[in-house]
């Protein structure tokens, strides 16, 4: 195991996502809410490169309590990964696909250190 | 370091960016390639017989290929004195186009990556990019919008546009590469045209058979097609039924999204077709001719299989031409495409591609580059395929009904 800087906190926070080629290990750092998350850049649908794509706020549906729908909207906070080969979506923070929790991202050890971000690889 | 096994690395990570409506093919496809590499492809034939370009991008070119000399003026003029007008003559589903999920799908949304050949098609060079991508040895190509086109209120501008459409398409795309070939458009609403397009287009360069749209509403087992099936009978090359959705098709109108017309759209008139093809003993009819069903997956065919056997047997005399049991002419007469192949149940796609007797009558398709494409590793992974059937599904079987080569293409192309 190794530990990979890839770039002081100040500048990953500021982009808010960076993917890097880790001498053919593909892994995507994300910055959310305060915190770091890192994860292997392929997607377990079909290998897709998931970290390269697309972020996009939870899309939810609001459901009155009598049962009736008042159309989609966007979810305040929570934001997802979309892949971009074939869209599938995955919560930044905890990796997992909205309708099935068992789909998930394969996630890469980050922390912070003197203001320096590392991977352990 | 937080873990004392852990040791620092100097190695130089390397970015890699963002995925976008301007990202190379090569670039979105990098981890296909990768996968290739990894597996071992270099040795298997792969043949993609459902991939598409945008062929719009291109209308200009290809009005001028129409033979009515006023239709032909009329384009020409539309396109050079408005902007952002649709392409001319062409219907369909215009600002409808959900494919691309609100934009979560880049290379659905557009493909403006650079080509800088001035001497190469654009066309050619994105279907090089994607041939490399996927490691394909051909490409089977199809047009998009054109899919609505069976549903023109006008036949004359269904034929007027096809015929323009195939005369491009060989004098300008499958003309520069003996790996892009085609199913060329038949303007099956006119059949006495399409008896036109099979003599025009049977032996022209790339032309590996012929393809009929599948949203349309003229039924394929009228009379006025028997013509047509014996002239492509005797061509020996296949017809194909490419799937569509047709949102305005009233079984379908109380669906309220894309995820459900394109779900249920595909498989719906594929079923519809193929029910008439069966029962109205056309494989009886035209024991030779071999059709392929395409773009609608794998997962319907074995429930049509028992449907229709469950029917039959109570109903014989309404279909008193067929001699076998309707699976039996759906296994043995007819190929199928696995794009986009049902995965989330491993068993009943086991007992599909048992059913169907996948071995022989499977064809490898990427759709490329729409939202739903399958790398050929969607096959090549399957736990409980041999590698006999893999490379079958993946090549083999189409080399074997388009007559293509059934060798590994060697230095096929330089890549722009």
């Amino acid at each position: 195991m190794s530990a990979v800087c890839v770039g002081s906190a100040d500048e990953l926070k500021e982009a808010g996502r960076k993917v890097f080629d880790l001498e053919g290990t593909e892994i995507g750092v994300f910055h959310h809410e305060g915190a770091f998350y890192a994860w292997h850049n392929n997607c377990p649908h079909q290998g897709g490169p998931v970290c390269q794509g697309r972020l996009f706020r939870l899309v939810e549906e609001e459901v009155e309590a009598n049962r009736e729908t008042r159309g989609r909207r966007y979810h305040e906070s929570r934001v997802n990964i979309v892949c971009p080969w074939h869209g599938i979506e995955y919560d930044v923070k905890t990796g997992q696909f909205p309708g099935n929790p068992a789909m998930a991202l394969t996630p890469a050890k980050v922390y912070v250190e003197n203001g320096e971000v590392f991977l352990d690889v | 370091m937080n873990d004392p096994a852990t040791s620092l690395h100097t190695l130089a990570p390397k970015p890699i960016r963002e995925i976008d409506t301007y990202s190379d093919s090569r670039d979105i496809l990098a981890h296909s390639k990768r996968e290739a590499q990894l597996k071992g492809y270099s040795d298997w034939l792969i043949c993609d017989v459902d991939a598409h370009h945008v062929e719009t991008v291109s209308w200009n070119e290809v009005v001028k290929y129409i033979e009515d000399p006023v239709l032909r003026d009329q384009a020409d003029t539309y396109h050079k004195e408005r902007t952002g007008a649709p392409p001319y003559g062409l219907n369909g589903d215009l600002g409808m186009r959900y494919q691309d999920v609100g934009g979560r799908i880049p290379h659905q949304s557009d493909r403006r990556e650079k080509v800088e050949t001035k001497t190469t098609h654009r066309d050619v060079v994105l279907t090089r990019r994607a041939m490399d991508g996927l490691s394909v040895d051909h490409m089977v190509l199809f047009p998009t919008p054109m899919l609505h086109l069976g549903l023109h209120p006008q036949p004359e501008m269904e034929v007027a546009l096809a015929q323009a459409y195939n005369m491009w398409l060989t004098d300008r795309i499958l003309s520069e590469d003996d790996g892009i070939v085609t199913l060329v458009y038949l303007p099956f609403n006119t059949p006495e045209e399409a008896c036109r397009t099979v003599e025009r287009f049977a032996n022209k360069k790339g032309v590996i058979g012929f393809c009929v749209t599948s949203a349309r509403h003229k039924p394929l087992h009228s009379n006025e097609y028997m013509k047509l099936y014996r002239m492509i009978e005797e061509t020996g090359k296949p017809i194909a039924f490419h799937a569509g959705y047709h949102w305005q098709d009233p079984s379908l109108q109380t669906l309220p999204n894309f995820l459900s017309v394109h779900a249920l759209g595909f498989v719906w008139c594929s079923m519809v077709m193929l029910t008439n093809w069966i029962l109205s003993g056309i494989p009886e009819k035209f024991p030779k001719l071999k059709s392929i069903w395409v773009e609608s997956g794998v997962a319907w065919i074995p429930a049509l299989m028992q449907r229709l056997d469950d029917q039959y047997l109570m109903r014989q005399s309404e279909a008193p031409l067929l001699k076998r049991m309707p699976s039996d002419y759906m296994r043995e007469n007819c190929w199928y495409t696995c794009q986009p192949m049902e995965k989330s149940n491993m068993k009943a796609l086991e007992l599909s591609f048992e059913m169907i007797k996948a071995d022989t009558q499977l064809l490898y398709a990427s759709d490329w580059p729409h939202f739903d494409f399958d790398t050929p590793g969607v096959i090549h992974d399957l736990p409980f395929l041999d590698e006999t059937a893999k490379r079958n599904i993946l090549g083999l079987n189409a080399a074997r009904l388009f007559g293509l080569p059934t060798e590994k293409r060697q230095n096929k192309f330089i890549l722009d």
